[in-house]
């Protein structure tokens, strides 16, 4: 039994006219099936508009879905009674890292999940000490969030997240908005995340390169799961996935255009090392 | 222009007005204030001045900091002053027409001055010693037997905390969006007032526009951190008054004392 779970996953977002009648209705999530396990770090591509975003919205109960359920922990997350306590156990990160934080204060910012559960100030104070600590912010605690780099502004985001203790965190594109290094720092401290607390993670993207540390990949497309597998698998398919609006990383497109060559590689090549590997053998 | 506001303000330094709960702060920028109505004779005013260059020294604020509140309110306070000086009924001095200069409205005059200048200079000594944070904590704390009565304390508090995290983001935005339409040939220099006005309609859409997706974003990102209201919250930093905070209470009743005997025997 996995720790996030969807079936048949449905969701329609109304258009209304002046009158309030329904002029239009857009399917944004259609028929979607999950099964996450817990302690795995899991990623969904997908092109603008593809519905992912809003599938990380659902998985979050800030939208709830209009065909199919959703279970988060075997919580319904359509059940009024358990919404804190789905938010709570899946937290989020958004993409624009201004738009997230709250406080004028590093800590304070951190404190504010806490702060909302209830948990007593001396715990609060333990949690922001140990999320800082986990995302490399610790000596920035004092210093005002607009004083800081968005990468550092991202990673702020994740530990007031961390703080709350979630089994599972969601990141809804959080590096869209970064340059090459904070989007490194940002990917660096979620890997970690998960490797050493074992914290599920569902990384939310459109950059082809952040995937390929995943355990695996669902692929999105007008709402639909179009694939689904281990990165290897997916960047095989490198003409699916460009039909997706989908770029793979460069290493793996060379490979495939060296191979469609003639070149004899394997497909699925991730790095710059394993294409390196296969050509010198 | 926008940048000379000094309300709000933090100047770091580690003094013992620093130190000072929000609230003791709070009330005694409120007593300094009533104080500074109730001493009416220019010798009630040397002492309110001496309580306040007592406490700009133990501020440990350069006194220049003080002064930036004042350039905000000077137009007023020359409105205030010729008012005074022309309408103010008594003993001429000196008439030219209709104008006349009376001994009681320079009297009321300096007065007012002096009042106006007081109130910015003690409430800019709170902000600059208090951080936006500590002050919203201090007057949700403060304003909480209004909860009783069904004000939202806690939700305004929350308001507030939160416009003062986004005034420096929209500021940025405000020069980003500036930037961007000059660079298109837009003018926001020339011209008279009404021009320069018309200049900035352009400029307030774009910025109204991101300061609502900036709010939904907000929300949203709030609600996904189980925030659900003042209920059931604990505090990471709660306020707790110490000694420092009696001894300061100390001083202020006795400050008030002062004002009141000096009132009723006349000074």
């Amino acid at each position: 039994m996995g720790i996030i779970r969807a079936s048949k996953l449905g969701f329609d977002y109304f258009r209304y006219d002046e009158e309030g009648n329904e002029e239009e209705i857009n399917r944004a999530i259609d028929g979607v099936n999950l099964d996450v396990k817990a302690g795995q770090f899991v990623a969904i591509l997908g092109h603008n508009g593809s519905g992912k975003s809003t599938l990380a919205k659902h998985l979050n109960a800030l939208l709830v879905p209009t065909e199919g359920t959703l279970w988060i922990d075997n919580m319904d997350t359509a059940k009024e009674e358990d919404l804190w306590k789905i938010r709570q156990k899946a937290g989020m990160v958004f993409q624009n890292p201004d738009n997230q934080i709250i406080a004028t204060v590093v800590e304070e910012d951190v404190g504010f999940g806490p702060e909302n559960l209830g948990v007593p100030t001396e715990d609060i104070w333990k949690r922001v000490d140990e999320s800082l600590e986990k995302v490399g912010m610790i000596s920035y605690r004092k210093h005002s969030p607009n004083k800081l780099s968005g990468g550092q502004k991202q990673r702020v985001a994740i530990a007031g997240v961390m703080a709350m203790h979630p089994q599972c965190i969601i990141l809804d594109e959080p590096t869209a908005m970064l340059d090459p290094n904070g989007r490194k720092e940002v990917l660096k401290a979620v890997r970690e995340l998960n490797e050493q607390e074992g914290v599920t993670v569902i990384l939310i993207t459109h950059y082809m390169e952040e995937v390929v540390f995943a355990d695996n990949v669902y692929v999105m497309d007008s709402g639909k799961i179009v694939m689904q597998g281990t990165p290897r698998e997916i960047f095989s398919q490198v003409d699916l996935l460009q039909s997706y609006h989908l770029d793979v990383p460069q290493v793996t497109l060379l490979a495939h255009e060296l191979r469609k060559e003639g070149v004899d590689i394997p497909e699925g090549i991730l790095t710059i090392e394993e294409l390196v590997n296969a050509l010198c053998q | 222009m926008i940048r000379d506001i000094t309300l709000g303000q933090y100047y770091p330094a580690n003094s013992i007005l620093h130190r000072l709960d929000a609230r003791t702060k709070f009330i005694g920028t409120m007593v300094f204030v009533v104080s500074v109505f109730v001493f009416h004779s220019f010798f009630g005013y040397g002492v309110a001045t001496l309580f306040l260059a007592a406490m700009i020294v133990l501020s440990k604020v350069p006194v220049k900091f003080m002064f930036k509140g004042l350039r905000s309110i000077i137009f007023i306070l020359m409105i205030t002053v010729v008012f005074n000086i022309f309408l103010t009924p008594g003993e001429i001095l000196w008439h030219w027409g209709i104008l006349k200069v009376t001994r009681e409205g320079l009297v009321v005059a300096g007065k007012m001055a002096i009042r106006l200048t007081y109130l910015v200079i003690g409430s800019s000594l709170m902000t600059l010693t208090t951080t936006p944070n500590q002050l919203t904590d201090g007057l949700e704390s403060l304003m909480k037997p209004l909860s009783y009565l069904k004000v939202p304390v806690h939700e305004i508090a929350m308001m507030m905390s939160i416009a003062l995290r986004f005034i420096p983001i929209l500021l940025e935005e405000t020069d980003k969006i500036m930037k961007a339409q000059i660079a298109r040939g837009a003018d926001f220099e020339s011209g008279n007032i009404i021009q320069k006005a018309k200049a900035l309609v352009p400029l307030l859409v774009p910025l109204f526009v991101s300061a609502f997706r900036r709010a939904n974003d907000l929300a949203m990102a709030m609600e996904a951190r189980c925030y659900h209201g003042g209920g059931g919250r604990t505090q990471m930093k709660p306020l707790k008054y110490k000694g420092r905070d009696y001894l300061a209470f100390l001083i202020l009743a006795a400050y008030l004392a002062v004002g009141i005997v000096f009132r009723v025997v006349g000074l």
